[in-house]
């Protein structure tokens, strides 16, 4: 390991350490615009410049390596004076437009100019140049003007987010950052280059022009478009939220977020549900105060007998609402409750069998994947990300049982015909000699062959091949042996709470699919749906049917008494996401008018009902919870569920999986409702106007 | 200023741009002698020869189905390939008259006269920097550095140099190219190489 003095500072540091990461590890901070860390190293923006001892010029910090016996001075008088000329001359032809640029107050030009830059320029005699603007798609509005060269945007697109479409054409003077044909980018990371661009060249465009760095709120919270629940911060203006950005968790999803997760926000602006409805005899639904719908829904229940009342949670249903809705079942004394809308046939038994156990970060100790069903690069494009980042890393060699897509990494598409399985297991297949080959193999089984009507076989088959092929070393051994690759993705942010706290059908219980059924036959009088809108509404025709929720969606159109609830942005909640972490969302906003929060709306109900729930502040929700499952204390951590065998055998049907996401960009009532997303329905996947059918329909 | 840049970012519509592009048998040998120079994974080093090979065979320019050709032939993404014709001055990403003046106008070139090459030629061709000729046979650009600072200033017109220029020798190296007249390359004074103006100035006695 060499040794090396910086800034008098003498440091040991493992070989093949660059002078800038070496200098950060003591503290010291050096100016960038090209170099991040997550990113291979260009060295082209010569920011980074620092004094080393017997070098003839000064060096870019971030693509030198140490070497033993380096005298570094990263702040030096000939150090600072070379980072004022490069500064200098980027701001030959960067735009002084800072007033009018949304990147103001947050450029890491604008900061860096204010330490190192002069307050005036020498080039008066030159025009600055121009630079045409580029048509990136829906989502990032471009001002190439201001653009500096650091490729930032080039390298992510290519390493991070798979795509080659982004390049630096031209040279010198006129080199410019584009597209090779005006097209959007089609990556459902994208908007993640409007972070990583330094400057105010890329820009969001729903946001653009919308409000300052400096008048937003942030509250740090967790994303409930998908299952991965990535950690982001949500900056708000009084009652709006104006924009969704990442926020750094290592074990999730890094520093980057879905574009859904950033720009669906502009649907929690549209078709909310503000007041209570009743439908009336004309079927009409009226506006209500809260004391009339509780009344209509208290005088349907007397009449009903228990068993004909059912309970379905939807994919963003929050864990504090769904133990009160679970509970408020039990004293009904109703069995027929579902957390899986879409007919999944995961049970409520050994954690490990639904969740996604590799962990995400785990995934990048992965030597071998076989995916299943799924199309992780619209189901969770953060894991996508993950696996492409073990791919650039070790080579990783994936194989997909599903329908072909183009993931970002080479596949070996194994067709789509669920019956391979079988011959994996049996060991004729070609797969089966690679899982035995692997040391650390993995298997993600997405929910489009879980919510099949043979899931339950898919499941335990798969159970059986990780089984068999090593994808388990569970406990065994030392700890750093321990490695499960059986995974379930899944695309409900709900989903794995829902099932660790069993919302799943009690004794003689009906799940998803039959309530559903029994509704159409008038064996089931009356459906309470929180949040559940993924569903086939039209069989609840019949039922009395009660929809808490924050979107006038599908299912409030056949509601008959709809209870306005919260939406993710809007209230405090627990949310567990695929590998079984539990985490929060903070409300950043009020909810609109007279909704409210959900696991309140259940407890007033159930009071209403004289059956009142035993909690009056959210902390009694969360005792509760953790009295369900005491997993539920251990909050942003993972805990390592131990393997146990289960599931029944059954026969795997020959036809093939279908995507259970249609379309990434609509798959529940808030990026249904956004503007935004139906532009990327349009310009990037090139769809007409979308109408009905939703993403998550099985 | 360098046009030539500025002009390929706009990747202008070009009229009678060719739809497809495939290697002519000729160039297919040569393009499997250069591809036996680089490692079979690391194949997509081969793209400047090939470039050029197709730039050939397109008559002095590189149309875009022939970029994308190339790029695909080697397995790379197309904007990979056209970040490098775009960046290099000896690919053309619009076609070009018969002879493409290509006139130095780095450091030494300029020193030495340079700007007055230029002007000689828009006048004479009545055209600008990055323009062709209406009767298609010349093409005016101003590149960097060619490597002949000793003999400047310099041009190169298609495939030779033409250096120790004045402007009286440039306007007759034009009028002589428009009549289809045989023009000597290199040095336009005589000169062999870059040997000095004024005569041998060492080994000038001893055994000859």
């Amino acid at each position: 390991m060499p040794k090396l003095t910086i800034d008098n500072i003498e440091i040991e540091v493992p070989e093949g350490t660059t002078v800038l990461q070496a200098a950060e590890s003591i503290g010291k901070e050096i100016p960038v615009f090209c170099y991040h860390p997550r990113l291979s190293i260009a060295g082209n923006c010569r920011m980074c410049l620092v004094d080393v001892e017997r070098s003839p010029k000064p060096v870019a910090s971030c693509s030198m390596p140490v070497a033993e016996g380096m005298v570094v001075h990263t702040d030096n008088e000939r150090a600072k004076k070379a980072r004022n000329g490069v500064l200098e001359f980027l701001l030959i032809n960067h735009p002084l437009d800072c007033p009018i640029c949304d990147q103001g107050g947050e450029c890491d030009l604008q900061d860096l100019s204010m330490a190192y830059g002069k307050d005036c320029s020498r080039y008066t005699d030159f025009n600055k140049r121009a630079v045409s603007e580029q048509y990136l798609g829906p989502l990032i509005k471009t001002a190439m003007t201001r653009c500096i060269h650091c490729t930032r945007c080039v390298r992510f697109s290519t390493e991070i987010a798979g795509i080659s479409e982004m390049g630096a054409t031209g040279r010198g003077e006129h080199m410019e950052i584009g597209t090779y044909i005006t097209k959007a980018v089609a990556s459902e990371l994208s908007g993640n280059m409007i972070d990583i661009c330094p400057v105010g060249a890329l820009l969001s465009k729903p946001y653009s022009f919308r409000g300052r760095p400096w008048e937003l709120s942030n509250t740090q919270s967790i994303d409930v478009m998908d299952a991965v629940g990535s950690a982001v911060r949500i900056g708000s203006r009084g009652r709006e939220v104006m924009r969704i950005l990442p926020r750094l968790n290592e074990q999730v999803n890094e520093e980057w977020i879905a574009d859904k997760a950033r720009f669906s926000y502009d649907g929690l602006k549209s078709q909310r549900l503000d007041r209570p409805y009743v439908r009336s005899k004309g079927g009409k639904l009226n506006e209500a105060t809260w004391e009339e719908a509780f009344d209509v829904i208290a005088k349907k229940i007397s009449k009903l007998d228990p068993s004909t009342l059912a309970a379905l949670a939807g994919d963003q249903a929050d864990c504090e609402a769904m133990v009160a809705l679970m509970d408020l079942m039990e004293k009904l004394g109703s069995p027929h409750l579902d957390c899986r809308q879409d007919g999944s046939k995961l049970e409520a038994g050994p954690r490990a069998s639904y969740t996604f156990n590799t962990s995400i970060a785990g995934i990048e100790n992965a030597d071998y994947c076989l995916i299943i069903g799924s199309n992780p690069r619209w189901e969770a494009p953060l894991i996508n990300a993950r696996i492409r980042k073990n791919y650039l890393a070790t080579g990783l060699k994936v194989a997909l049982l599903a329908p072909e897509v183009e993931l970002g990494y080479p596949i070996d598409y194994l067709g789509n015909t669920p019956d391979t399985l079988d011959k994996i297991l049996d060991g004729s297949h070609l797969v089966a000699k690679k899982l035995k080959a692997a040391k650390t193999p993995m298997l993600i089984l997405g929910q489009g062959a879980l919510s099949r009507s043979d899931g339950k076989a898919v499941w335990a088959l798969c159970a059986e091949i990780a089984e068999k092929y090593g994808l388990i070393h569970d406990g065994k051994g030392t700890p750093g042996e321990h490695w499960n690759g059986f995974n379930i993705l899944h695309t409900a942010a709900s989903r794995v709470g829902g099932l660790d706290m069993g919302f799943v059908p009690g004794k003689n219980g009906l799940g998803t699919l039959d309530i559903l059924k029994k509704a159409e036959d008038g064996g089931i009088a009356l459906v309470y749906l929180l949040g559940a809108d993924e569903l086939d509404t039209s069989k609840l025709k019949d039922a009395f049917v009660i929809y808490q929720g924050h979107h006038g969606d599908k299912a409030a159109q056949v509601a008959d008494v709809i209870l306005p609830g919260a939406a993710y942005t809007e209230k405090s909640a627990t949310y567990v996401n695929t590998e079984g972490r539990v985490q929060r969302v903070l409300q950043a906003v009020a909810t609109p008018g007279e909704a409210k929060e959900d696991w309140k709306i259940v407890r007033a109900l159930s009071e209403k009902l004289d059956l009142t729930l035993p909690y009056n502040t959210l902390d009694q929700v969360r005792a509760r919870l953790v009295e369900v499952n005491p997993l539920f204390d251990e909050r942003d951590m993972l805990q390592r569920s131990a393997w146990k065998s289960f599931g029944r055998k059954g026969k795997v049907k020959s036809a093939p999986f279908v995507p259970i996401v249609e379309n990434y960009y609509m798959t529940d009532p808030i990026s249904r409702n956004s503007p935004t997303m139906a532009n990327c329905t349009r310009e990037i996947l090139g769809w007409g106007q979308p109408e009905g059918r939703s993403g998550t329909d099985g | 200023m360098n046009t030539h840049a500025a002009e390929t970012m706009e990747k202008k519509f070009v009229q009678d741009a060719p739809n497809s592009f495939e290697f002519n048998n000729e160039n297919l040998k040569k393009v499997k002698t250069v591809l036996a120079r680089y490692p079979k994974d690391r194949k997509a080093s081969a793209i400047m020869p090939l470039f050029d090979l197709a730039q050939r065979q397109c008559g002095g320019w590189l149309p875009e189905v022939a970029i994308e050709y190339v790029a695909e032939y080697l397995g790379m993404p197309h904007i990979r390939a056209y970040e490098v014709a775009s960046f290099y001055t000896m690919y053309n990403t619009t076609p070009v008259g018969k002879y493409h003046i290509q006139v130095c106008g780095t450091t030494p070139c300029m020193l030495s006269g340079s700007d007055d090459i230029v002007r000689v030629c828009e006048d004479q061709l009545g055209i600008n920097l990055g323009e062709t000729t209406d009767d298609g046979l010349f093409t005016l650009s101003e590149v960097e550095c060619l490597g002949v600072c000793v003999n400047a200033p310099m041009i190169q017109v298609n495939d030779e140099y033409y250096t120790d220029l004045n402007p009286d020798i440039m306007s007759q190296l034009i009028k002589k190219l428009t009549n289809n007249q045989e023009v000597e390359p290199e040095s336009q004074i005589g000169r062999k190489g870059s040997a000095p103006l004024t005569g041998p100035t060492t080994l000038t006695k001893g055994n000859s």
